[in-house]
């Protein structure tokens, strides 16, 4: 089902008596989400994505825009009658029923022709849980279950109704580590064996890149940037977002453009076209220093950090907005780990610039 | 024995020998006096041991009457103020606007002297040569005849204390339960509305189990506290409640050591072990059955 976002915007009335203090939770946000596809909505907290996660289920009313399952318009139809499945971030299990119980409480609520048989909703049941990998579970109440476990029951509960989109919260916030690399493969694997279009709401960037065919990336209420993942992280729209994603994230620097040469402090990368001279912030991702004798970009080396393939360089610069400057490279590079200062050249793909006061990404081509 | 647990049993000790002395120790005498036939606290004399102060208990018609009562009051209170309980706290909680208003004026009966509510009630349905008390008159506007609930038939003066102990309890039962309502969390209610669950629905399959055990708690208080009835009928009808066949078991141990049939300690004695042998086979009953329909 292709779900299409027009103009979304959510407006939640101020608590006091003044009007102007109204939070705008969701702004003007428009977007096509593809059929069967998996889309990551990323942001810090307080970004709007999970208000924007209810407003596609329908538990919030948008205060403007419309929102389109296929060619309905679902906009003023209630929650329990948009047919979406949803996975509430701390899975909101009914603790006094079954795992059993659980999962077919979305059929009993069905009526009129829709309505099942005891045998029909069963065999529903056991074919969601098989495809979650909880049918040896069914009898056990959700106390009784891992926090994985807890989840997979969640998802099946979700899918049991074969719901027109499902919709995630957090999926793996409330899991550990480990489990989560394990989950977050597997609501890949179970979304792309149902093929439901799918939204998940998410934090981790890391989370969102692996897994979501498209991610939104959110601030404050507004829209900065949607695409697949790679080519979000590759082609940054703008400060934020460039800053948002990427682990270790990536480093920015205060520079400028002066007489058509990129600058950062004392040091010059390389002749620009195309850009005026201005002040500006100049974003490097850690993997695109290459150690090099000859290179441009001079920093103060404090250390090696070895992560057996990499090695993470820790060095500092004075235009650096951040203390440390992390360059990850390959270990067989060779760098003099005693030396004070390290020079590196840089990957012309892997740096950015970006307006010191919009923020917004600057293009640009190297003048040879 | 170890320093450390001599220390704990030190700690417990004042109210080790508080309980003993004011709890335990009277519970067992009272057990030895039911034995004990025609003991005499005066000269601390009995005749005999045997079942004789229960055999003339269980005969005497005024225990009898009591017993009646009291299995009548504690069938018809306890049901009913924990359902309308029930609706009064389902109600408060899903109104935004005046909900504190309404729960202390919901409130308001708990923190009222008993007796001054015995009188607003006896002004409510006694009968006098000037006036024959609101009830009547409500009566009457329906084309009733005027009943006299407080000197009347049995049924109409059951009916008052029934009305008076529903009405009595009825506020830590509504505060019992909203604060249960209020803890049940609301991502429940959003699953099961994302699911498309009708409002009945939620009430029966969520809700009540999400309450269950405050709803158990408050049934099996609500039984004991109903078996205990005793100042009720004092408010409304006097202590003469022998005469106006209103006495409760409490009612009839209260009569045998100081009322005006008083002195009797071993049937008074006798009758407490009966109560407590109902009190405790109901709340073994209650609690196996709460074992199949009570969550957690």
């Amino acid at each position: 089902m292709k779900v299409v976002l027009q103009n979304l915007t959510k407006k939640f009335p101020a608590r006091g008596k003044h009007v102007k203090d109204e939070v705008v939770a969701v702004n003007d946000f428009s977007f096509e989400i593809p059929n069967g596809k998996l889309v990551g909505l990323l942001g810090p907290s307080g970004c709007g994505k999970s208000t924007a996660l209810n407003l596609l289920c329908g538990l919030l009313k948008p205060t403007s825009g419309r929102i389109y399952f296929g060619e309905d318009d679902v906009t003023d139809l209630p929650a329990e009658n948009r047919g979406v499945g949803m996975v509430f971030q701390n899975y909101a299990l009914y603790p006094h029923l079954t795992v059993m119980q659980n999962i077919v409480f979305p059929l009993e609520n069905l009526k009129g022709k829709d309505k099942l048989s005891k045998e029909e909703m069963q065999k529903k049941a056991y074919q969601v849980a098989k495809l979650v990998q909880i049918d040896e579970l069914m009898e056990r109440k959700p106390g009784e279950l891992s926090g994985g476990q807890q989840q997979r029951v969640a998802i099946a509960r979700a899918l049991v109704k074969m719901p027109r989109i499902l919709l995630m919260d957090e999926p793996l916030s409330n899991l550990d580590a480990r489990l989560r690399l394990q989950t977050r493969e597997e609501i890949r694997r179970i979304q792309r064996e149902t093929g439901i279009t799918t939204v998940f709401v998410t934090h981790d960037q890391e989370e969102a890149m692996s897994i979501s065919d498209v991610i939104v990336v959110m601030k404050a209420g507004v829209v900065q940037q949607t695409g697949r993942p790679q080519e979000v992280y590759d082609d940054p729209a703008n400060l934020f977002v460039a800053k948002f994603l990427g682990t270790p994230p990536i480093n920015v620097f205060q520079g400028k453009i002066r007489e058509g040469r990129l600058c950062i402090g004392q040091d010059v990368l390389w002749k620009v076209k195309g850009i005026a001279d201005q002040e500006v912030y100049v974003g490097i991702r850690p993997e695109g220093f290459v150690p090099d004798e000859e290179g441009t970009l001079c920093c103060r080396l404090h250390g090696v950090e070895v992560m057996g393939r990499d090695i993470s360089l820790v060095s500092s610069h004075e235009a650096a907005q951040e203390s440390q400057v992390r360059a990850i490279i390959n270990a067989e590079s060779k760098v003099d780990v005693a030396a004070e200062f390290v020079r590196f050249s840089l990957k012309p793909g892997k740096v950015f610039v970006f307006g010191r006061d919009t923020e917004e990404r600057i293009y640009y081509e190297l003048d040879q | 024995m170890d320093k450390k647990s001599m220390k704990g049993w030190l700690y417990l000790l004042p109210a080790i020998l508080f309980l003993g002395l004011f709890m335990v120790y009277p519970l067992i005498d009272v057990l030895i006096y039911s034995f004990e036939e025609g003991y005499n606290f005066a000269s601390q004399t009995h005749f005999g041991i045997g079942w004789n102060n229960y055999s003339y208990v269980l005969r005497d018609p005024y225990f009898l009457q009591a017993v009646k009562n009291t299995f009548i009051l504690v069938i018809f209170t306890v049901p009913v103020s924990t359902g309308i309980a029930l609706l009064i706290s389902v109600a408060l909680s899903s109104i935004k606007r005046l909900r504190e208003l309404f729960q202390t004026i919901y409130f308001l009966p708990y923190v009222t002297n008993t007796l001054a509510v015995g009188l607003v009630f006896m002004i409510l349905f006694k009968k006098t040569p000037y006036t024959d008390g609101l009830a009547n008159l409500i009566i009457s506007w329906f084309g009733g005849s005027a009943i006299d609930f407080i000197g009347g038939p049995y049924w109409a003066k059951m009916f008052v204390l029934c009305f008076y102990t529903v009405w009595v309890v009825m506020p830590f039962k509504i505060l019992v339960l909203t604060s249960a309502l209020s803890s049940v969390n609301e991502e429940y209610y959003k699953a099961a509305r994302v699911d498309g669950t009708s409002k009945l629905r939620v009430f029966t399959k969520i809700t009540l189990p999400m309450i269950s055990p405050m709803m158990f708690y408050l049934i099996i208080t609500g039984f004991i506290g109903a078996f205990k009835a005793y100042s009720d009928a004092v408010a409304l009808f006097g202590t003469d409640l022998n005469a106006a066949e209103m006495n409760t078991i409490v009612g009839y141990v209260y009569d045998m050591l100081y009322g005006n049939s008083g002195g009797y300690p071993s049937y008074a004695s006798a009758a407490a072990i009966i109560l407590f042998v109902i009190v405790l086979t109901i709340t073994c009953i209650n609690l196996l059955v709460s074992r199949k329909h009570v969550h957690y």
